[in-house]
């Protein structure tokens, strides 16, 4: 049950960023569609529970004073590991996100749950903690992602359900799109959270 | 005149926060008032310049001769936290009204995407060193820019009838959207 809750926080009671506004940047860059937003996703949840359980596992040998620092450079090796994975793979999606896989670094969800659940937990609530706090963050992701592509391109994951030669409301696959977006997203699930 | 255009180019077209997402952070954290956004973007200015300057020896001089390239990541972020670091204590010993000014904010900053992300993209965009200076700068003085003008507006926000459920962060991401829309009015200029 305990493990269940672990895994559950992360979709809705903690969501990395529709509650607690953790890595809006990436949040922002790279929901212009669906499907980009699913691949900065599961890239992001891998480093997550990756970095997670390595880190549960060096607590006790790492201390406290290099602890960040230590952590950062475990954090690093799993993105450099991520990156190079996605430009072998998945070249095309690994272009379309661009400099933001390597950013992956400095989201502060990585770090934060690192420092806030990994080094004073043990492998396997690590693994899950982290796994739960990836797929919550893929989730809203997508969710961003989706919304963006139904106005802006009307299409979802890439099928286009208007008619060809017609366009989306433009703006929203654009910059300015995924700032009022997000705001309006956070205000409905204020206004839900507070009404339940 | 290629300076020029880098300047135009990173300043209004290409704006780091509001076209390229990178500093959202600190640009909804620190801007509630225009005196903190103003050493925001002077301690950004700072660390990013010395920051690109120190990655961009590294990865021509240690990284790419050794065949290291793939270290880029660990290497810039670890050299970026140590240099925070550095400036904070010589900060500290040289000039106290400087540290005083931007001392709170120096913290923050090694979390900052902004600095990471210029150190990767004046790689990616293979420029020399000193477009990189340029570049960088121009990039800094965009996100002090924004933040400063940013800042003008929430202190007039903080006084408005927002809906309820509107107070707060959801508010300033629409402003924020608001902002962009007007920054990719520059879109034609260069």
């Amino acid at each position: 049950m305990n493990q269940v809750n672990n895994f559950t926080k992360g979709f809705f009671k903690e969501n990395p960023i529709l509650v607690l506004l953790l890595g809006t940047c990436p949040t922002l860059a790279v929901t212009s569609s669906a499907i980009n937003g699913l691949g900065m996703g599961l890239a992001t949840t891998f480093v997550l529970f990756m970095s997670n359980i390595f880190i549960s596992v060096v607590k006790d040998f790492v201390p406290d004073k290099v602890r960040i620092p230590a952590f950062v450079v475990v954090i690093a090796s799993f993105v450099t590991v991520v990156d190079l994975l996605m430009q072998a793979y998945t070249p095309a999606l690994s272009n379309q996100l661009g400099i933001f896989i390597p950013l992956i670094v400095v989201n502060c969800i990585v770090l934060g749950r690192a420092e806030a659940f990994a080094a004073k937990n043990n492998i396997f609530s690590s693994f899950i903690d982290g796994l739960g706090m990836g797929l919550g963050f893929t989730m809203a992701l997508v969710v961003i992602g989706s919304i963006r592509e139904i106005l802006g391109a009307g299409s979802i994951f890439g099928y286009k359900f208007i008619a060809e030669s017609a366009d989306g409301i433009l703006v929203f696959i654009l910059a300015p799109g995924a700032f009022i977006t997000l705001g309006f997203l956070i205000a409905i699930l204020k206004k839900m959270n507070k009404s339940s | 005149m290629e300076y020029i255009i880098i300047i135009i180019s990173a300043i209004f077209v290409n704006n780091i926060v509001l076209a390229q997402f990178l500093g959202i952070c600190p640009f909804l954290g620190v801007s509630t008032k225009t005196e903190t956004a103003i050493g925001m973007g002077a301690s950004v200015l700072f660390v990013m310049t010395l920051a690109t300057i120190v990655t961009y020896l590294v990865q021509v001089y240690v990284l790419f001769p050794l065949n290291l390239a793939f270290l880029q990541t660990i290497s810039f972020i670890l050299i970026i936290a140590a240099l925070v670091q550095m400036l904070e204590i010589i900060l500290k010993k040289v000039s106290p009204p400087l540290y005083q000014a931007l001392g709170i904010y120096l913290p923050l900053i090694t979390t900052n995407c902004a600095v990471l992300g210029v150190a990767i993209l004046v790689i990616k965009k293979d420029l020399n060193l000193m477009e990189s200076v340029v570049f960088t700068v121009a990039t800094a003085l965009g996100f002090a820019l924004a933040l400063v003008i940013f800042s003008g507006i929430r202190e007039q926000l903080a006084l408005a009838d927002v809906p309820k459920g509107m107070k707060g962060i959801p508010i300033a991401l629409v402003t924020a959207g608001i902002l962009a829309l007007a920054f990719m009015g520059f879109a034609g200029l260069v």
